[in-house]
């Protein structure tokens, strides 16, 4: 496995519980951060929610596994699930080896953009980060 | 770094699944001196363990190993155990790091005339250095399984155990506990990998070598554990006639092996819905799927049975096989 070097990018929001978020106008793109995939070590599932259900800001949509752990998966903003990432579900090393890219999680539809006001920002996040 | 019984022990060096392949597919190296050594001599020293543990010592000889069990009244598992025949008048116990005190407690508490039992587990480091190519790294000669020899390696003087908890070829290195370090740093000179607690756990459970205190204890006894193959039914033992009994009657659950057919990891503790309980569960890195062993029913114990696992509240479908689910020869 080509495990990822740590990286925080500055384009994306960031929840304390170590998940990212991707704004994209009504809709985000979900995922954990280089932190979450590298304390988990390498993922062997995604239990993913179902696409048409309701994500809740701060509540679980789903689960991630690696061999020494499972780990919920907290959602950073509310919303309807409009797609589950396959290629995560049937390869979820893909996580490890490009969290912010191929290693995306789920696509939702906001239900409220300005929760985002919410999130961190890298800087914050990287603070965070270190603070653990 | 984790503690595990006042051990301060590695779960993984550069990731549990790169290890445990690195074990498969050439050779790895673990620090498993947390594990218990206690020595048994006298002229009775023989006498006072066949009352003790279940399998038949006169059945090896020096230079010689066997894995057996320490049982209880019930035929319920105090601990797994190797038993080395050092000399016809002594021999050496290697015990599990959790049952070591209560190990040593119940075997000195049954001491006769004629028997000393010390507790060495601070005297003495243990390597695991396991793998198919794990004996050639080390510039052993081949040796059969569950035997023994002092040797020496890169200058420390070692007991080479033809022993392990892989599934693989390989041998376990004892040492003085002062000699460990230069030993270690040996090893890994020699391109052998250094595997975590974790990879030791995959490992094991996917040749199904049950751990204690998950798969076997107390309260299981050895025939439902499947290790009826251990315990020498025509000599007397502590617990023998009671696993005579569940022999003859036949256990009332048994410990099985299976496979996750849909995607998902077993863990200890989960429920089985046709009855029974998760006591091991992992994702399995050579079969790519998640393995587990668990007490069922014993009419449903028969390889080729579904079964469903209650993982966090989702049914998720799994299948019994034949011990062990990894076999080199159908996988390679």
């Amino acid at each position: 496995m080509a495990a990822a070097a740590e990286s925080y990018p500055d384009e994306l929001l960031y929840h304390h519980e170590h998940d990212w978020a991707r704004v994209e106008d009504a809709e985000a793109v979900l995922g954990i951060t280089w932190y979450a995939q590298d304390s988990l070590g390498e993922l062997v599932h995604f239990e993913p929610p179902e696409a048409g259900a309701e994500v809740a800001k701060g509540s679980s949509y789903g689960e991630v596994e690696s061999v020494k752990a499972v780990s919920e998966l907290i959602s950073p903003l509310s919303g309807e699930v409009l797609e589950v990432n396959q290629k995560v579900v049937d390869a979820p090393e893909t996580v490890n080896e490009d969290p912010y890219g191929e290693g995306w999680l789920i696509r939702i539809r906001l239900a409220d953009a300005s929760q985002a006001d919410d999130l961190l920002d890298a800087a914050a996040y990287r603070q965070h980060v270190a603070e653990q | 770094m984790v503690p595990f019984v006042g051990w301060e022990m590695p779960v993984q060096y550069a990731g549990v699944i790169e290890e445990h392949r690195a074990v498969r597919t050439d050779a790895g190296v673990f620090d498993v001196s947390h594990m218990g050594e206690i020595e048994i001599e006298g002229p009775r020293a023989r006498e006072l363990l066949q009352s003790l543990l279940t399998n038949d010592l006169d059945r090896i000889g020096p230079g010689k190993a066997q894995y057996t069990l320490l049982t209880n009244e019930r035929g319920g598992i105090v601990d797994d155990l190797i038993a080395y025949e050092l000399d016809p008048y002594r021999f050496l116990l290697v015990v599990n790091a959790s049952n070591a005190q209560t190990d040593f407690t119940w075997l000195k508490e049954r001491e006769i005339r004629g028997t000393e039992v010390s507790d060495r587990s601070a005297e003495y480091a243990l390597l695991a250095v396991q793998g198919p190519r794990a004996i050639e790294r080390l510039g052993l000669q081949p040796a059969p399984a569950f035997t023994f020899r002092v040797g020496e390696i890169a200058g420390v003087e070692v007991m080479v155990n033809r022993t392990g908890y892989t599934g693989e070829d390989g041998c376990e290195l004892l040492c003085m506990a002062d000699d460990a370090e230069q030993l270690w740093d040996a090893v890994l000179e020699r391109d052998v990998v250094p595997c975590g607690l974790g990879a030791r756990d995959t490992l094991r459970l996917e040749v199904c070598y049950p751990l204690h205190g998950n798969d076997i204890t107390p309260e299981t006894n050895a025939i439902s554990a499947g290790l009826g193959w251990v315990c020498a039914l025509d000599k007397d033992f502590t617990g023998a006639s009671e696993l005579r009994r569940i022999k003859a009657e036949g256990p009332q659950e048994k410990l099985v092996a299976f496979v996750m057919e849909e995607r998902a990891v077993p863990r200890q503790g989960m429920p089985i819905a046709e009855g029974g309980h998760v006591t091991s569960g992992t994702h399995s890195p050579m079969l790519d799927a998640g393995i587990g062993m668990g007490y069922v029913p014993a009419e449903r114990a028969t390889p080729a049975t579904e079964l469903t696992v209650d993982v966090r509240g989702r049914p998720r479908r799994a299948r019994i096989v034949q011990k062990p689910i990894y076999k080199r020869e159908e996988n390679a």
